[in-house]
């Protein structure tokens, strides 16, 4: 047994160091406030740049696997950090650390005096810690044990503050999670008890030798589970119910994360454990269906949030359809646009966030004249919005586009549906987009009813001069370096999209994974 | 190959299925007694799922259970654990907050029925409108009839005069006749006539005047009926002034009743 050379070594950082931080926050409690959000920041940071070195790393010299312990697969836990995983850690690290230095700036601890920061900070920390351990497991039970590790965080940061609205929300999220895992872990025992294995490489190869029946019900379980958690289209109706209100910056995490996390592991399963099988057509119309749904159910909206929660659903859909062509062009597609996504959507919600704080409420009929009233926002919307439908040459166009061309490549009368219900899709986002846009935005302001409104909301506890006081630099600078982020991958999309591709061809290819896994054992 | 025993799948599928049905209740306390059955049932398939019970382990180390799935079910009860106190943490506040511990009606359901209220307001507002527009038409077909029957009274009155005129006129005609008859001569006559003329004129006088009388009393009349009618045009301007001002009064306090009911994440386009 060889010893992890000391680059693998690194693959467990971004796990352990957000729990590690969580932990020492949790000792520290509600003081030495500057401190904490010092290692908040200093832990994501290096994360973040162990990540990047990762991505570097696995790019180059192909999946970086620990076995925590040093004990070997399948006995031992194992993380792998192969492209498609790194690309997604590094993005979320990113876009993490750009909500967290949001969230200290925002000092939601100060607004909320019976929330703490001693509960945010560490509830955060312990979702990072989940969402990376997540991207790297190697195992299927610790992908169970990532996803119990970021929910765990989220009830917390959903239930934060423990107002009516949000302990409302936050039984039904904590039911539809509970409900997922239940299921996940009925398709982990069901795996064990077929193939004596849990870990990802060994039941990659064990499931070809399987009944096809077994390893249809052991698929079609686990996809349940995934897709509750990625609110695919029969199982969506729970998250716009809760995400809206969370405080803002637990809003955009989820959004940004939480969902793909969903996504990421139902390209892992169909990638790796079941490729080929017969799904992928129910795939395709359940693409279809949230796709539609979701963006109907978002031009009827008349609450900000509410309606990017709809976009969000929606938007999954696209990468259920990249998965479902699977193809290596389908796979590139969907990756590249989780990426664009995560990090889009993210900036969204943090942009209504800023909204909210300003002006006190996101509804869109009572909002008005926000362009004169603050022009940074309303840019700070307007790109990501347009990012968001697909209006060339950003990001979402590219990934749009590449879905496209996959979707035509492949050819039948299903994908080539998709590929139009895509671009309908896409044009009703604009639409739901444009008009909130317009109304929140563009239109004439109404002073007086903005005045009763924060007359009548007096119990969110929102001070009115808020409305009259400038908003501190650093919110909309961690909201402006998500956006240009958001528009780098469109500079950068060259170098990304070939990326996406070849963490496509090696999802596809099934082998490098296998074997950085299995090697130490053999 | 190991045979699985089948009383513990058994079990097994009935704890999974109490779950599910306790998870389906409306009932916080309930759903947590469901999760908390489900978890221990998926738990009971993952030992399950690993086989026999083997002999002790260190000691006979031959027949040794699979360790694998006691580890995975220690962990996953471990989490169970955990989520279900945040679950009774959730029931509890949420019994705090509302006195109930029912799951409530997502926005969504709530928006719809706050639409309905508002239709069965608008409704009602529709159905005070229209039976205070036909109380108004009905006012002024009285205030009609009214008028109407004033001035039939008046012609008849007027009627009753001219014919008494007419009926003077005639006798007096008569008389003269039958005087110039008895051979009366014109200049004789015309003294009788003035004599009578003259105690007639005392007579028609005060006939003129008791005729002016009655056209005066005639005027007042009409006058108080016009101060009449214009005193009940202005009542019946101020009670729809009144009810105006009430029915305004009543949207205004259920829009203000509605604002305060609202979440601030539950907003309807009342623009």
């Amino acid at each position: 047994m060889n010893g992890p050379t000391p680059l693998e070594g690194l693959v467990c950082v971004p796990v352990l160091l957000p729990l590690l931080a969580a932990g020492v926050k949790l000792a520290i409690g509600g003081r030495l406030r500057r401190l904490q959000s010092l290692i908040s920041l200093v832990t994501l940071g290096v994360s973040l740049s162990v990540s990047v070195v990762l991505l570097i790393a696995a790019d180059t010299q192909g999946p970086q696997v620990t076995e925590l312990g040093g004990w070997p697969a399948p006995i031992g836990i194992s993380l792998v950090a192969d492209r498609l995983s790194t690309l997604v850690l590094v993005v979320s690290l990113a876009v993490t650390l750009c909500v967290m230095v949001y969230s200290v700036t925002n000092a939601y601890d100060e607004q909320e005096h019976d929330a703490p920061m001693a509960i945010f900070h560490p509830a955060f920390l312990v979702m990072v810690a989940g969402v990376a351990d997540a991207f790297l497991a190697g195992d299927l039970f610790n992908l169970f044990v990532a996803f119990e590790l970021l929910l765990s965080g989220s009830y917390v940061l959903l239930t934060f503050g423990g107002t009516e609205s949000r302990i409302r929300a936050g039984a039904t999220y904590t039911l539809m999670a509970l409900a997922s895992s239940m299921l996940f872990l009925i398709a982990i025992a069901v795996s064990y008890g077929a193939t004596g294995t849990l870990s990802l490489a060994q039941l990659a190869e064990r499931f070809a030798t399987l009944p096809d029946q077994v390893k249809l019900l052991v698929e079609l379980t686990l996809l349940l589970a995934f897709a509750i958690k990625a609110a695919i289209f029969p199982m969506s109706a729970w998250l716009p119910d809760s995400y809206p209100t969370a405080p803002a910056p637990a809003t955009a995490v989820f959004a940004g994360l939480l969902t793909k996390v969903g996504v990421y592991s139902i390209i892992r399963l169909e990638a790796l454990l079941f490729p080929g099988g017969p799904v992928s057509t129910l795939l395709m119309w359940v693409a279809l269906a949230t796709m539609l749904t979701g963006v109907l159910g978002a031009v009827a909206q008349t609450d900000m949030k509410r309606m990017l929660s709809f976009t969000l659903v929606s938007h999954i859909g696209y990468m259920v359809f990249g998965v479902a062509l699977s193809t290596v062009a389908g796979l590139a597609g969907a990756v590249f646009y989780v990426v664009h996504h995560i990090t889009v959507q993210t900036s969204l919600f943090l942009v209504a966030g800023l909204v909210e704080r300003r002006t006190g409420t996101t509804s869109v009929s009572r909002l008005g004249g926000l362009m004169r009233a603050s022009p940074l926002l309303a840019v700070l919307f307007f790109v990501p919005a347009m990012n968001l439908s697909g209006i060339p040459p950003m990001s979402g166009f590219l990934g749009k586009l590449m879905l496209v061309q996959a979707g035509l490549a492949r050819g039948g009368w299903l994908p080539v549906t998709l590929v139009a219900a895509g671009l309908v899709t896409s044009l009703l986002t604009l639409y739901a987009i444009a008009k909130t846009w317009g109304k929140a935005f563009w239109r004439g302001s109404r002073s007086d009813r903005v005045g009763r409104v924060l007359e009548s909301e007096e119990h969110t506890g929102e001070d009115p001069t808020v409305t009259t006081t400038a908003l501190p630099v650093a919110l909309p600078a961690a909201v402006a370096a998500l956006v240009v982020l958001g528009l780098s991958f469109t500079v950068l999309a060259g170098p990304l999209s070939g990326l996406a591709q070849r963490a496509a061809g090696e999802l596809m290819a099934r082998q490098p994974y296998i074997t950085a896994v299995l090697e130490r054992l053999r | 190959m190991n045979s699985v025993s089948l009383s513990s799948f058994a079990a097994c599928g009935l704890m999974i299925a109490c779950g599910v049905t306790l998870l389906l209740e409306r009932s916080l306390v309930r759903v947590l007694a469901g999760v908390i059955l489900l978890g221990n049932g998926v738990n009971l398939l993952i030992v399950t799922a690993g086989g026999d019970a083997g002999g002790p382990p260190f000691v006979g180390a031959a027949g040794m259970a699979d360790p694998l799935p006691q580890a995975m079910v220690l962990t996953a009860i471990v989490i169970t654990l955990g989520v279900s106190a945040f679950l009774l943490a959730l029931v509890h506040r949420s019994w705090q907050l509302t006195g109930s511990d029912e799951v409530q009606d997502d926005t969504e359901d709530r928006r719809v029925r706050l639409r309905a209220r508002r239709g069965e307001l608008g409704d009602a507002l529709r159905a005070r409108q229209d039976a205070y527009r036909r109380l108004i038409v009905e006012q002024r077909a009285e205030l009609a009839n009214m008028e109407a029957e004033q001035a039939e009274r008046e012609r008849l009155e007027e009627a009753d005069l001219e014919r008494r005129i007419a009926r003077v006129h005639t006798e007096l005609e008569q008389w003269m006749r039958e005087l110039r008859h008895e051979g009366m001569s014109e200049e004789e006559l015309q003294h009788r006539f003035e004599e009578v003329g003259l105690r007639e004129d005392a007579g028609a006088m005060s006939n003129m005047e008791r005729i002016e009388q009655l056209r005066e009393e005639h005027a007042r009349g009409r006058r108080e009926q016009a101060a009449r009618e214009r005193e009940l045009r202005r009542a019946i301007k101020a009670r729809q002034r009144e009810a105006r001002r009430q029915l305004r009064q009543a949207i205004r306090e259920e829009r203000e009743r509605q604002a305060l009911a609202q979440d601030p994440e539950l907003e309807g386009d009342d623009s």
